[in-house]
């Protein structure tokens, strides 16, 4: 008998690989940066997955991926505080924050 | 026989909706053009993975996902909203370029996200030999402080240097005009 859908760790999987695209689909597609920051989040939570599934179904310790997604969320946490800031720095500066009109540095 | 006949199809519905609703914030979250919609969209979606760290046996994870990303993530993002400009700017008309880009974006994506997913679900996963320790909270706990402890001390290190990173560069040119 198949297990149940829950218990298969390619269901999972495919979730999470399902975000990861959908993310950089995102990441490629948006024209501001809030939209594009938005999009990274997808991705960070797409790997956090990804550890969860094979924490529960390949590892012998199940305790190593919850840690490592513990460090993952507290990385994404500080990232999107950093972000922010720099956004909140350019809206300041440029009054956009649209993609295109950000090409100062652009040579 | 067990005491319950209905337990597996209620927990394959159950899962079936928090998959839904993962795939549903995630679609919102990316193809909506208000900004604050797709916030709403990363916050439903948090929610789903919350459900499937459920099912994945960690309900710590489960909770430390809504507090973080709900609580703390999409908060703060829609402060950073509130700050600055709230939509994305209407699409030029008829872009040939633009649609050109999008229809590239989405080649990218879906051939990615195609070959993965083709890759779990047909690839094997073996189950592990032998089960060592249980993964409860407490282990979790003595893990951090023992194994893990110099990555437990250097993320809260990275957090201090975030947070008076972002202090200094959002606080950076106040004064002028």
């Amino acid at each position: 008998m198949n297990p149940a859908l829950f218990d298969r760790p390619g269901v999972y999987l495919a979730v999470a690989a399902f975000l990861l695209a959908v993310g950089i689909f995102g990441l490629i597609q948006r024209r501001t940066l809030i939209g594009m920051l938005i999009a990274g989040e997808l991705i960070f939570s797409a790997a956090s997955l990804n550890f969860m599934a094979l924490n529960r179904f390949v590892a012998p310790d199940p305790a190593v991926g919850q840690i490592a997604v513990l460090f993952v969320m507290g990385l994404a946490a500080a990232e999107v505080v950093i972000a922010l800031s720099i956004i909140i720095a350019v809206y300041r500066n440029y009054r956009s924050i649209r993609v295109k009109e950000l090409a100062e540095l652009k040579g | 026989m067990s005491a319950f006949p209905l337990l597996g199809p209620l927990a394959t519905g159950i899962f079936g909706l928090v998959v839904a609703i993962t795939v549903l914030g995630a679609v919102v979250a990316v193809f909506t053009r208000r900004i604050i919609r797709a916030v709403a969209g990363l916050a439903l979606c948090a929610l789903g993975l919350a459900g499937l760290y459920y099912f994945l046996q960690s309900p710590f994870l489960a909770l430390m996902e809504i507090l973080i990303y709900i609580g703390a993530v999409c908060v703060v993002i829609v402060f950073g909203i509130m700050l600055s400009e709230p939509d994305e700017p209407a699409l030029a008309p008829a872009g040939r370029r633009e649609l050109g880009w999008s229809a590239l974006a989405l080649g990218v994506s879906a051939a990615l996200g195609g070959g993965v997913a083709y890759v779990s679900l047909h690839g094997p996963w073996p189950a592990p030999a032998a089960a060592a320790g249980d993964g409860s909270v407490a282990a979790i706990g003595s893990a951090l402080l023992t194994t893990y402890s110099l990555p437990f001390e250097l993320i809260s290190l990275v957090l201090l240097v975030a947070i008076l990173g972002a202090l200094a560069i959002a606080r950076g040119g106040r004064g002028a005009p």
